[in-house]
């Protein structure tokens, strides 16, 4: 038996329904009461099984619940393309004014300039980071970005009379939303592949390009960790059959200030806000995915946009924009992200914008470095990191047995959350390591200690790592298990 | 790693099965090899009876946990039923790939196309010069 | 340098282990063309004190509202204990756990929220969210097109009466896969869905039909005649409901002889504040029999390899990230966040505090309609019994009373004659159990007094 599975470990938490007793109930946080006037027909019966608790126990459970989580206010999170760098308080607290969180979307124009005005400068602000001649923040996260950016393009070539371009390519190493997007807009997904060096591989793409293509998404820097630098000739190949491009803005962080989309020829993009502009990612979102284009698409951009004019400042909407893709969300996005966004980028200024990406490389690359020396082999070694790169424990797996999901796991147990294992698909036992600009040297080289250690720990002794995590409210869970036996919902004993 | 291909079933290059039955049907699986790719199988999404299918067209999804593959029509036909009992137990097309486990049932339009279809020794030399 | 911890020592011994003499070596492989210029536009920076200055001003111009505006996003009381816990770090800061062991607290409280949902709605499956109420009408109409898999083309009926940027934005996304939508009246008089033209709708090679209680105007359907049509047709029901309205109105899964088939709806006045627009999120539930149709991530109860419970995202082979091109949506960043302050607010409200809270939310908007009633030229045109909100003619263009009553710091409701001119001039308005009596007041004396200028003043 193995003495670390002997190490304590914290609790686990009941749930909220095993708390739950019938009849308690927190009396201050309802109104008092009043006559029920629904019709008896449509009149619930059974009550909902919602919990019965004590504000304290509820405040305690899910105070209790936050503390088995990881996260970058307690936790190093190198969790590459997902950018998890420092959310700064201020910006939630000044988003979070009660005047911004009482404002209803459809109050009238003048009841909220302060607020558009905010909206109208981050939109200015994005136009000019990614060198586009127009932005719409509502898109509600990258997917929903990607979306509205492939609408357009279909838009785009339907309003020419161009109805035969059915196909969008993708690069084989390219975020799973960006195929699944494709298919959602109605389109064939094309694949090309890369080459040894990590680049797109300029003769396939030859081969694919033609007057079918609607137009191509692409990451870069790519989601391999290097930047694209064919990106020149990708753009007059696409560009010559008539397609356009798509510019997938996972990455933004590793090129702020230093490259602009816009510059590259790139038609369309989509920004992760809750990557590159530092907003919260909350356990899995609200994330904001704004869209930028070039000029002859902006007629296309999905509504409502914010527009200034003599009279200050209004949404636009399907009256003033007939050529819209139309709506996304019900009402303004996710709003209250912006305005974090629009906090962040007013606190780190132009100055500031560039020093992001050039530090975000500077971390990776050292990180990179110190892990090179260390003995691990990375997928690509002949190239500069961008803000992330990618370690391969191919040799390792062959040799040891030792999996990246084995390495991960281990990780957990020293407090640092695990880089993104298994993508891109084309790297076998890939871990995908992101640092960001906010973590300090001295943090990089605790994480470049701990990993070495993992790996003459898999020399010494595989089983340690295959039973990893050890510290940590549960070990290893079974998948097969909640893949199977469905459970789904909270039951009582029987 | 050694696999079973059993010699009186034939074969396609993407991993799939097909037995001859009495009646003119043919029965399609996945092979023993397909199978431990996948792993641990927990759903298989079954055809619906009466669908024509075209030769290589998907018509069964086999999800494992972190992967999920299509499953190919070997020849052009109309599904006849799928295997009831996988929905009960999914892990029959690991623990048993060539019996129990099979995914469904085919009227082929071509009496003639199964005879196309690889043999268990051109199945075996794909395997080994494919290398995985 | 705001939020880059380097000293000038660490850059420099950073640079010597990488072996490149400056930080813009590391930018080697970009082609020199392509560097960018100075960002103009982007103002040098400010101090946390200077932007926190910026937008305290402009929120105070903004000011406090009074607000009578639902039509979709509603003003209910939040208790404090919910966003001090939401907007802890390791809530606030996380990401989507796909580490399972390092976020059994997000896993846990989602496997919570799903149960209260399921339960809601009464359905038996919840996912972790959608984006809003809005996009997660038009991933119900997706979904139902992969659960009645035997039909070969997809139409779906749409009543007017559903909230028109619903319509909009369902429309706008499903469009693009070939989904065609018919769109069925509403009565005149009692502003429900009318069931003659219902009823003669095609009923051939139906997919779903779509049915909001209460609608956009507030008012009930009737919901088991219109389900047990659907169904009687061979089509599925994808119920769009207020989560509020629920605890005192049948759920969707009791609808009918068989019930909803897909239940959504906007989770946003579950302990959301109306912040402008959003961040909100979009629930979804259904039956087992449809849940691998399903958009969104999924938490399952399983154990780890001692035996003890333990929670896991399931089902993702549905997913974008393993099925690509084929995944069921390409949802990937969902809104956990706001999914956590539902869970933490129907936890401390309850099932009673709930229906409290529905209650006196139709008791308020009646007092509105009590008072308004003796204001001459103000009528309400529709006579269905209703939840919390209601459907008020006006004597004069509704613009020209909202831009008045914005002045006096009242948002007056939604203008209707955009998205339905056949009813003339109409307002949408609410009233939550967030206002008083003397809010009551105010409001109907401000429109009292707006209109009696107006009318002097076209006269």
């Amino acid at each position: 038996m193995n003495t670390l599975s002997a190490v304590s470990r914290p609790e686990l938490e009941p749930t909220i329904f095993d708390l739950s007793a019938s009849g308690r109930r927190a009396t201050a946080q309802a109104p008092a009461l009043a006559n029920c006037t629904v019709p008896a027909n449509l009149r619930r019966r059974v009550r909902p099984r919602l919990p019965e608790v004590s504000e304290l126990q509820a405040l305690r459970h899910y105070t209790r619940l936050s503390r088995l989580n990881f996260s970058i206010d307690t936790n190093f999170y190198p969790l590459g393309s997902c950018t998890m760098k420092y959310n700064p308080r201020g910006c939630n607290q000044y988003a979070m004014l009660p005047e911004f969180l009482g404002h209803h979307p459809y109050a009238h124009a003048s009841l909220s300039q302060g607020f558009l005005e905010s909206l109208f400068e981050l939109q200015e602000m994005l136009c000019d980071v990614t060198g586009m001649k127009a932005v719409s923040l509502t898109p509600m996260a990258g997917a929903q970005g990607e979306f509205a950016g492939v609408a357009m393009i279909r838009a785009f070539h339907r309003q020419r009379g161009d109805f035969h371009r059915d196909e969008i390519i993708v690069t084989q190493a390219a975020h799973g939303t960006n195929p699944a997007t494709a298919s959602m807009c109605g389109f064939k997904v094309v694949e090309v592949p890369c080459d040894a060096t990590g680049d797109c591989d300029i003769e396939a793409l030859k081969r694919v390009a033609g007057p079918r293509t609607a137009g191509i998404m692409l990451t870069n820097p790519s989601t391999l960790g290097v930047f694209e630098r064919h990106i020149a000739e990708i753009r007059s190949i696409v560009h010559g059959v008539g397609g356009l491009l798509y510019y997938d803005g996972a990455n933004l962080n590793a090129i702020l200030g230093i490259v602009r989309p816009g510059d590259m020829g790139f038609d369309v993009i989509h920004m992760n806000l809750h990557k590159t502009f530092a907003t919260p990612h909350g356990g899995g979102g609200p994330g904001s995915g704004a869209v930028g284009v070039a000029e002859r698409l902006a007629p296309f951009l999905p509504i409502p946009v914010v527009a200034k004019s003599a009279e200050g400042y209004r949404f636009l909407d399907e009256r003033d924009c007939p050529l819209s893709i139309g709506r996304l969300s019900g009402f303004m996005g996710n709003a209250g992200v912006l305005l974090r966004a629009y906090i962040y980028i007013r606190m780190i200024g132009r100055e500031g914008l560039r020093r992001v990406g050039e530090f975000a490389t500077l971390n990776a690359n050292y990180l990179m470095a110190r892990l090179q020396q260390a003995g691990f082999q990375v997928a690509f070694p002949a190239r500069r990191a961008t803000h992330e790169f990618i370690v391969t424990l191919k040799a390792e797996s062959r040799d040891l047995g030792v999996t990246a999901t084995d390495v991960a796991k281990r990780l957990l147990d020293f407090g640092y959350h695990a880089p993104t294992t298994y993508f891109p698909l084309l790297v076998p036992e890939c871990l995908l390591i992101e640092p960001t600009e906010t973590e300090s040297r001295e943090t990089l080289d605790g994480f470049a200690v701990t990993l070495e250690a993992i790996l003459n720990e898999a020399r010494e002794d595989v089983s340690r790592l295959k039973e990893a995590p050890y510290t940590l409210p549960v070990r290893r869970l079974d998948d097969v298990r909640a893949a199977k036996q469905l459970e789904l919902v909270w039951r009582p004993d029987p | 790693m050694s696999t079973t291909i059993p010699a009186e079933l034939r074969y396609t290059s993407s991993h799939e099965w097909a037995r001859e039955n009495l009646d003119g049907t043919l029965t399609i699986g996945i092979t023993e090899h397909a199978q431990r790719a996948l792993g641990d199988i927990v759903f298989v999404d079954l055809p619906v009876a009466g669908r024509h299918m075209a030769a290589g067209e998907a018509c069964v999804v086999v999800e494992s946990v972190k992967a999920a593959s299509d499953v190919y029509c070997p020849v052009a036909g109309v599904i006849l039923e799928g295997n009831p009992g996988l929905s009960a137990a999914p892990e029959l097309v690991n623990s048993d790939p060539y019996g129990e486990g099979w995914l469904f049932r085919v009227q082929p339009s071509a009496p003639s196309d199964w005879g196309g279809l690889l043999t268990a020794q051109s199945y075996a030399e794909l395997l080994s010069t494919s290398g995985d | 340098m705001p939020f880059i911890p380097h000293t000038v020592e660490d850059v420099r011994s950073m640079l010597s282990i990488i072996g490149v003499s400056s930080i813009d070596d590391l930018f080697d492989e970009v082609p020199k063309a392509l560097r960018a210029s100075f960002l103009d536009n982007i103002p040098p920076a400010l101090s946390e004190m200077e932007i926190g200055r910026i937008m305290s001003d402009r929120a105070a111009r903004d000011g406090h509202v009074l607000n009578f505006i639902g039509a979709g996003a509603y003003e209910h009381h939040i208790p404090a204990a919910v966003w001090a816990i939401v907007t802890r770090g390791e809530i606030y800061t996380a990401y989507t756990p796909y580490q399972a062991e390092a976020s059994q607290g997000t896993l846990q409280t989602i496997f919570e929220y799903q149960t209260m949902l399921a339960s809601l709605t009464g359905m038996e499956v919840a996912n972790a969210s959608l984006y809003d109420g809005a996009s997660a009408l038009a991933e119900a109409c997706l979904m139902s097109v992969r659960a009645n898999k035997k039909l070969h083309q997809s139409r779906i009926l749409l009543p007017k009466a559903v909230h028109p940027q619903y319509r909009r934005c369902t429309q706008g996304i499903c469009e693009l896969q070939k989904i065609t939508f018919e769109t069925i009246d509403f009565d005149p008089l009692s502003g429900r869905t009318s069931w003659s033209a219902f009823s003669s709708a095609e009923s051939a090679g139906l997919t779903a039909v779509v049915i909001q209680q209460p609608n956009f105007f507030g008012i009930y359907e009737d919901v088991d005649a219109l389900t047990d049509w659907a169904h009687q047709h061979g089509a599925l029901v994808i119920a769009v409901v207020n989560p509020t309205s629920l605890a005192v109105l049948r759920p969707p899964g009791d609808w009918g002889a068989k019930g909803a088939d897909i239940v959504i709806g906007e989770g946003q006045p579950l302990g959301v504040p109306l912040s402008g627009g959003g961040p909100y999120f979009g629930f979804m539930t259904t039956r087992m029999e449809h849940v691998r149709q399903m958009p969104g991530r999924i938490v399952g109860k399983t154990v780890d390899l001692e035996g003890r419970p333990g929670y896991a995202l399931t089902l993702q082979a549905r997913e974008q990230h393993i099925r690509r091109g084929k995944a069921t949506s390409n949802i990937c960043t969902n809104q956990g966040l706001l999914m956590s302050a539902a869970t933490i607010y129907l936890s401390i409200v309850g099932a009673e505090g709930l229906e409290r809270v529905a209650n006196a939310s139709m008791a308020k908007t009646q007092m509105l309609m009590d008072r308004l009633s003796a204001v001459p030229g103000i009528h309400f045109p529709l006579d269905g019994a209703r939840f919390h909100e209601v459907v008020m003619s006006v004597p004069v263009p509704p613009e020209r009373l909202l831009e008045q009553l914005a002045n006096r710091g009242i948002a007056g409701g939604y203008d209707l004659t955009h998205d339905y001119p056949e009813l003339g001039y109409c307002l949408l308005v609410c009233a939550t159990e967030t206002k008083t009596d003397l809010d009551i007041n105010r409001y109907v004396a401000a429109v009292t007094d707006v209109l009696n200028s107006l009318q002097a003043a076209g006269a």
